[in-house]
């Protein structure tokens, strides 16, 4: 039996949602199924109506379903916002006894969730605990894995807290088992239980990647949907020996980045588009003076403040352009947790070879979903210091030039302290020593100099997936979070009998145009899937390949895109 | 000993003549021979101004940065390698008016650096627009009627910040700025000079002999308690017939690269990584 089960919580915020779809996805994560978490939000710390959707498959997943088989509603709101959206044998939860809503489909469940919580968890914000116990016991499911997941996770707030969710979730369950004997809606048969597989969002990947790359230093400002990132490497800090800053602002946080990286340790910053706005000056400093940065930008729906806690793929053109002046760089866009730690790790590698800035571009679908990942292979992660070099390798320690021509354009760079040698690092125009100069000479030289890490950068690039290898008529070009959407709209086209394949891109710049051209059939129709309005990769593609994009598929309301959206514009056009 | 020699750079100095940026990079060549630094554990930052041409003319390390962000990138470096000596420098526009934040943050967090403000309460490198710390009705390019905000006060705000170690220099008084800067590096904390710099040039006010008649030494003064706070606060406020020059307010409190280095286990640029020892961090997501 193919198991695919999509289970929206939806409430306001403030009921605990996040912490239900945390706990049931680690539950369903530790039965062997693979899980997918995504969080729709408001910017509001209480009220409003949020969702978290925890999709269940029996293969990897990695995008949203439109359509719900569970509906578990926290506030009497949520029944008429979301059963829209719930499939025509879905099963709601709802509290009959706060809403004047009536149905007498078998399938919908009232149950007195705020009555049940005040009377065993002694508190109405136990509500979460209690509609999670019922919902086990409408799966199907066994109590005690939940029991010992509330353990864990309410851990940190003691005992009595961890008592009460207990409670709350049992008398939950019971209260199910009691009412509704002999009825069955399960849909996931239970499965053997074990703790092998991981899973975790977008952010946290990213997070561990680095640090699995040797990070040693971070610095950043909080802004949603990137703080993630710096509260999971703030955690950490202590056991991994990183110095963590959090600075004033995001201009002092790169600028930091790059004083930590100048002195010879692996540094990073994360922010969203707004930040990353600030950190624009500083990044061709990094450029300028040939110090390695990494930063992380987690998209999110702009300009200016936009939606803080949506997602949205605009800001490409901004971080490939943000800056004056030429410089290289190079970005990355992962396109679910696993690529998060692996490119981040890449990220390290490339700024260090190349003595320059690189971005992992992600957005607020890739940084706040939860994956199930199988495993991350520590042996996989080599870490590439780059042209690094110490007393014994410079020839003459009095005249050490940092900015000595090369032809890669990469000079061997010492750190300051660490050799007998001194250096000037410079944002001026420098010579070879580093000291400023107006020389036109040495400006050609110098902006050849920098500009020919492109061509070494170029070659760094991994080709884009192109999935299936047998051409066909129909090509989806997407890249970053689109992944998981643009691959499983592939599989629902090829299955309705429309030949199609994924070209999707990881590894946006600089843009690699040789590697797929043999890949594609020269007449199939290209279809660009962006979250953007302006279809910025498409532009950047054709562009480069010379390929016309014959329709571009765009959404920019902030939400991400599911599967049955791409195939059903797909239809619309072909 | 290191000697003057050691310090020599051979990047031809691109002031006016007479500016009085030369005696503060005299004066800082001579703290560091005094001191017996090596050029090699020194690393100056600067941002963008005629002050932040400075290390260009000293044999060390120097991080020539953007203009208003010498305090972050110093920051970082002093916490990646707390071994070594690190020295930020710039002007009245780089620190008070571009970098303002970054000040403010930078006494706060208490780092051990030392910070050099060449303070010449004008605008050299665009040539003459009014600064932060310029006068009221100081005349400027961009003040043509005159300067109508009151100056800021930058010793004051840095009293405020809960600065560890304020004080002002005078670019004519060489000798007496050695003794600062030197005191400056060796202080474990946030150190910060504001020193008074004539700008021969855009600034025909507060010319050398200007400060010459004003100044004096907060040393032959035997009752300043720079332990006393609101003493501090006063003598900060001095500024008219008479300009204190000398350590202000001085007071020791943790500083950041200790409470941070505390809890790694050596600097972090000697760190070996080895990522086959990370396999624990996966668990809690299992």
């Amino acid at each position: 039996m193919d198991v695919d089960v999509t289970i929206r919580i939806a409430g306001q915020a403030g009921q605990g949602i996040q912490s239900i779809s945390a706990i049931m996805g680690k539950i369903f994560t530790r039965h062997g199924y693979y899980v997918f978490v995504n969080q729709d939000a408001e910017s509001r710390i209480r009220g409003g109506h949020n969702f978290d959707q925890v999709r269940i498959k029996d293969q990897p997943v990695y995008a949203i379903r439109d359509k719900l088989d569970y509906l578990l509603c926290l506030d009497e709101n949520t029944i008429e916002r979301d059963l829209p959206y719930l499939d025509q044998d879905g099963v709601m939860i709802y509290d009959g006894t706060k809403s004047e809503f009536k149905s007498d489909n078998p399938n919908f469940f009232s149950i007195p969730l705020e009555q049940i919580a005040l009377e065993h968890g002694k508190s109405k914000i136990m509500l979460n605990s209690v509609a999670t116990g019922a919902a086990f016991a409408l799966l199907g499911f066994d109590l005690q894995p939940l029991l010992d997941r509330l353990a864990e996770e309410f851990s940190a707030k003691g005992i009595d807290v961890v008592d009460r969710n207990k409670i709350s979730a049992t008398a939950g369950y019971h209260h199910v088992q009691e009412n509704f004997k002999g009825i069955s809606v399960a849909k996931i048969p239970p499965a053997s239980f074990s703790k092998k597989k991981m899973l975790l969002n977008g952010s946290q990947a990213m997070a561990l990647g680095a640090i699995c790359a040797g990070l040693k230093f971070y610095s950043g400002y909080p802004m949603s949907p990137a703080t993630p990132i710096m509260e999971f490497i703030a955690s950490q800090a202590n056991e991994y020996d990183i110095i963590f800053e959090q600075a004033e602002d995001e201009i002092a946080a790169i600028n930091m980045v790059i004083g930590a990286s100048f002195a010879g340790a692996r540094a990073m910053t994360a922010t969203s588009g707004g930040g990353f706005s600030l950190m624009a000056e500083a990044l061709g400093l990094a450029a300028m003076t040939e110090t390695p940065a990494v930063i992380a930008v987690a998209q999110r729906p702009g300009p200016a403040t936009g939606l803080p806690t949506r997602t949205e793929q605009g800001d490409l053109n901004s971080v490939i352009h943000a800056s004056h002046g030429e410089f290289p760089r190079a970005v990355l866009a992962p396109g679910h947790a696993e690529q998060s730690f692996y490119l981040m790790a890449k990220a390290f590698n490339l700024a260090d070879r190349y003595q320059t800035p690189v971005i992992l571009l992600g957005d607020q679908h890739l940084n706040d979903s939860y994956f199930t990942v199988d495993n991350f292979e520590l042996g996989s992660i080599s870490i590439d210091r780059g042209d690094l070099v110490f007393d014994d390798q410079i020839p003459s320690l009095k005249d050490y030039r940092r900015y000595a021509w090369q032809e890669s354009g990469i000079s061997p760079r010492i750190l300051p302290g660490r050799s007998k040698a001194v250096l000037y690092a410079d944002s001026d125009e420098h010579t070879e020593e580093g000291h400023i100069t107006e020389s036109s000479d040495v400006r050609q030289s110098m902006v050849r100099k920098r500009m020919r890490k492109l061509d070494g950068l170029r070659q760094e690039m991994s080709a884009p997936i192109v999935y299936p290898a047998k051409k066909s008529d129909v090509v989806l070009l997407s890249w970053g979070s689109l992944y998981g959407a643009s691959k499983e709209a592939v599989e629902l086209l090829n299955r309705n009998g429309i030949s199609t394949q994924m070209m999707h891109f990881s590894e946006i710049f600089p843009f690699t145009a040789a590697s797929f051209a043999n890949k594609i059939k020269k007449k199939s129709k290209i279809f660009a899937v962006e979250n953007n309005y302006e279809g910025q990769f498409a532009e950047i593609f054709t562009r480069e390949t010379g390929l016309a994009v014959f329709h571009k598929i765009l959404k920019y309301d902030g939400r991400p895109f599911s599967p049955q959206e791409i195939v059903h514009q797909v239809n619309e056009r072909i | 000993m290191t000697q003057l020699e050691d310090f020599k750079s051979n990047d031809p100095i691109a002031w006016c003549p007479g500016c009085g940026n030369f005696s503060i990079l005299k004066a800082l060549k001579q703290a560091f021979v005094e001191l017996d630094k090596q050029p090699s554990e020194i690393v100056i930052v600067s941002g963008i101004g005629q002050a932040p041409k400075t290390p260009h003319y000293i044999r060390c390390n120097t991080f020539n940065g953007l203009h208003g962000r010498t305090l972050p990138v110093a920051t970082g470096i002093k916490l990646a390698n707390h071994e070594l000596t690190v020295l930020a420098e710039g002007g009245d526009g780089d620190g008070y008016a571009e970098g303002g934040n970054h000040f403010i943050h930078a006494m706060r967090r208490n780092i051990d650096i030392t910070y050099l403000v060449h303070n010449n309460q004008v605008y050299g490198l665009t040539k003459g627009q009014t600064s932060p710390t310029s006068g009221l009705g100081f005349v400027t390019k961009t003040a043509p009627s005159g300067t109508i905000s009151p100056p800021l006060n930058p010793l004051l705000l840095a009293i405020a910040a809960n600065c560890s170690f304020v004080a002002r220099g005078f670019a004519g008084e060489v000798e007496h700025l050695t003794g600062l800067i030197k005191t400056a590096i060796q202080h474990k904390g946030f150190a910060y000079i504001d020193i008074l710099q004539p700008c021969v040039s855009f600034n025909r006010v507060n010319t050398f002999q200007w400060y010459s008649d004003r100044i004096y030494s907060l040393s032959d003064e035997t009752d300043h308690d720079a332990g006393d706070i609101s003493i501090a606060f006063k003598k900060a406020q001095e500024w008219g017939k008479r300009i204190p020059v000398g350590i202000i307010f001085r007071k020791q409190r943790p500083t950041l690269d200790e409470q941070q280095s505390a809890t790694v286990r050596e600097s972090l640029v000697e760190q070996k990584i080895d990522p086959s020892l990370f396999g624990n961090i996966f668990e809690s997501f299992k």
